[in-house]
């Protein structure tokens, strides 16, 4: 999902800088806010952070035969709802631009659209509305988590298709080629991601102080 | 709980695997690429005249050094993985010790 350096055209580059601006900020004060809780809180975050940093760096094979990697995202999201979630996703993304050449500061804003915000609001989204259906947290966390992987690379392939339209089949068949890049590999790490955030949830929520009850969703129920 | 985390591990690395084993590289393609590359290769060919118009600041200078740093992303995040389920057994034992 990482759209290389000096790879969007310049209004494209700016036009999604401007529209991930006020998200980001509404991130940091939602941040701020969760980083005035209770040690067991401030620990939960960076355990999400982290969670981010491994998933995001793990390049895994998918059965296209290329490479791609999971986003991390879903977990925070879930936990500390979207705002946080898109905060972490930049900060990874900021670290790949600078210093691994991987994506970059011009297409910063287009990446952080993908993977921070559209994941995480997807992630969110998807959890809540497993849980208004009665559907039980860890199969809600498990679709929350590999939709928002998925979402991540949709977008990406629209933004793509959106700056560099197909001469001959438009938008819709640029998103189309993107999308066959993009999208079919994610499908297996999809899977993959909602399966480690399962797991993930479930070492954390084992173990969590029972002042954690309410935010995790693995324990609401025990 | 142990048995799920269990299952849930295999069925990750299973997933992962059975691309390994199931396709092989032939003589004109590489296999195994990065989906970014790819993507990148599919711009140029849109748009042939395209001309991508910022360079990185730094690249890592070779392919072990590019994996040196995706391992220390990994290495950070698994740290503070490890680090707080730590702590939460830590504190757990403790208040059942004092209990």
């Amino acid at each position: 999902m990482h759209i290389m350096e000096g790879f969007l055209p310049v209004k494209h580059a700016i036009g999604w800088g401007l529209v991930t601006l006020p998200f980001l900020g509404y991130g940091c004060t939602r941040l701020a806010k969760q980083m005035k809780g209770d040690s067991g809180t401030k620990l939960m975050l960076g355990a999400s952070g982290g969670f981010t940093f491994i998933l995001s760096s793990l390049k895994i094979p998918s059965v296209t035969g290329s490479c791609s990697h999971p986003t991390g995202t879903g977990l925070g999201a879930i936990v500390f709802g979207p705002g946080v979630a898109i905060v972490m996703g930049f900060v990874v993304l900021v670290f790949q631009a600078l210093l691994l050449a991987h994506g970059g500061l011009t297409t910063l804003g287009a990446n952080t659209f993908s993977m921070a915000i559209v994941g995480s609001y997807v992630a969110y989204g998807v959890f809540h509305l497993g849980q208004s259906l009665h559907i039980s947290p860890k199969i809600s966390v498990f679709f929350a988590a590999s939709l928002a992987d998925l979402a991540t690379y949709i977008t990406t392939s629209w933004q793509l298709a959106l700056a560099f339209p197909d001469p001959v089949s438009g938008y819709l068949g640029a998103a189309v080629k993107f999308m066959g890049i993009f999208a079919v590999t994610q499908i297996p790490l999809a899977i993959s991601e909602g399966l480690l955030t399962v797991l993930v949830l479930n070492l954390l929520s084992q173990n969590a102080p029972d002042s954690l009850r309410a935010t995790l969703p693995f324990t609401k129920e025990a | 709980m142990k048995k799920q985390n269990l299952l849930l591990l295999i069925a990750v690395i299973v997933i992962a695997v059975i691309p390994l084993v199931f396709i092989h590289p032939t003589q004109d393609a590489e296999i195994f690429t990065g989906s970014d590359d790819q993507a990148e290769s599919m711009i140029t060919q849109i748009q042939p005249d395209y001309q991508p118009w910022f360079q990185p600041f730094w690249e890592p200078p070779s392919g072990e050094i590019e994996s040196l740093l995706f391992a220390l992303q990994a290495a950070i995040g698994a740290g503070a993985i490890g680090y707080v389920i730590g702590v939460f057994r830590g504190r757990k034992q403790a208040k059942g010790t004092t209990a």
